[in-house]
């Protein structure tokens, strides 16, 4: 799933999902902190739905994420971005931590010939 | 295990990963300045990197490769800022273009590296220093096609005209 997260289609989505003034307002807005839909859609001159609609855009993408509260539908960016981010940590934690394994594989071998193609 | 403390800054998007060997600080060191060493654990087995220019010395490059499963290679380089044989070694790491010359806007990474002797071993500690979590997730897919929101004003910006 991680792997996958970032194919060609994945980028469409993506600049569809920018290519948009106001979806790109509601992007800015939800970095900023939490937001209600029925609060954004006053915010623009257009219907609920339409709001709606955009949001979808930016949740497909995996801009935003949006969550049912009641009877709201909150959106935000926040969240995604700092699980992202240690997800991110990790994987170079994991790629250090091989590099570590390997040198200390090096320095025990004291510089014999390995198993490798050589060249 | 050799690693004996990870430290993550979500924060400043840094990554520290202390390590203990059991050899001697010149050994330990010798595996990032002789280029023959260097590309036996920088790349993992699957994805072997290959050292082309080594030029360990204040402003100097490092050039090397890395070749997949594939057969597809991605290119990198550092740029040493700072060296202190068998103390300190600082470089910055990037992306590299088929001519090795560095992609431009590409990430990079500030890599700072302290040795010291301890119990008879040496202890590495190497602070990783990412320029944006954008950047991050790029080095973690490690040239996959990777493009994210730098700026929306920017892009507003762009697409005003």
């Amino acid at each position: 799933m991680v792997v996958d997260t970032y194919r060609d289609e994945t980028v469409d989505h993506l600049f569809h999902a920018l290519a948009d003034s106001t979806r790109r307002d509601i992007l800015r807005r939800s970095m900023s902190g939490e937001l209600s839909v029925s609060r954004l859609a006053h915010a623009y001159p257009m219907s609920f739905a339409a709001v709606q609609k955009h949001v979808a855009v930016l949740e497909r993408a995996g801009l935003v994420v949006k969550e049912r509260r009641g009877r709201e539908q909150i959106v935000r960016a926040d969240l995604e971005a700092v699980r992202r981010a240690r997800r991110a940590l990790d994987e170079l934690e994991l790629r250090w931590r091989d590099r570590v394994n390997r040198m200390s594989g090096l320095l025990t071998s004291g510089g014999d010939p390995t198993d490798g193609p050589g060249s | 295990m050799s690693v004996t403390d990870v430290e993550k800054d979500l924060e400043n998007l840094t990554l520290t990963v202390v390590a203990h060997f059991d050899a001697p600080v010149e050994k330990v060191w010798q595996l990032w300045s002789d280029p023959r060493k260097l590309e036996r654990w920088w790349g993992p087995p699957n994805y072997p990197a290959t050292v082309l220019a080594h030029d360990m010395t204040a402003g100097g490059m490092v050039r090397y490769f890395m070749t997949g499963p594939d057969g597809e290679v991605s290119r990198g380089w550092w740029r040493i800022h700072s060296v202190d044989p068998h103390k300190y070694l600082e470089f910055v790491d990037g992306f590299a273009q088929a001519d090795g010359t560095p992609v431009a806007g590409d990430p990079t990474t500030r890599v700072q590296v302290r040795f010291s002797e301890r119990h008879g071993g040496t202890r590495m500690e190497v602070r990783s220093i990412y320029s944006s979590r954008e950047h991050m997730e790029q080095i973690v897919r490690l040239g996959a096609v990777e493009i994210f929101v730098q700026s929306i004003d920017q892009m507003d910006a762009l697409l005003a005209h």
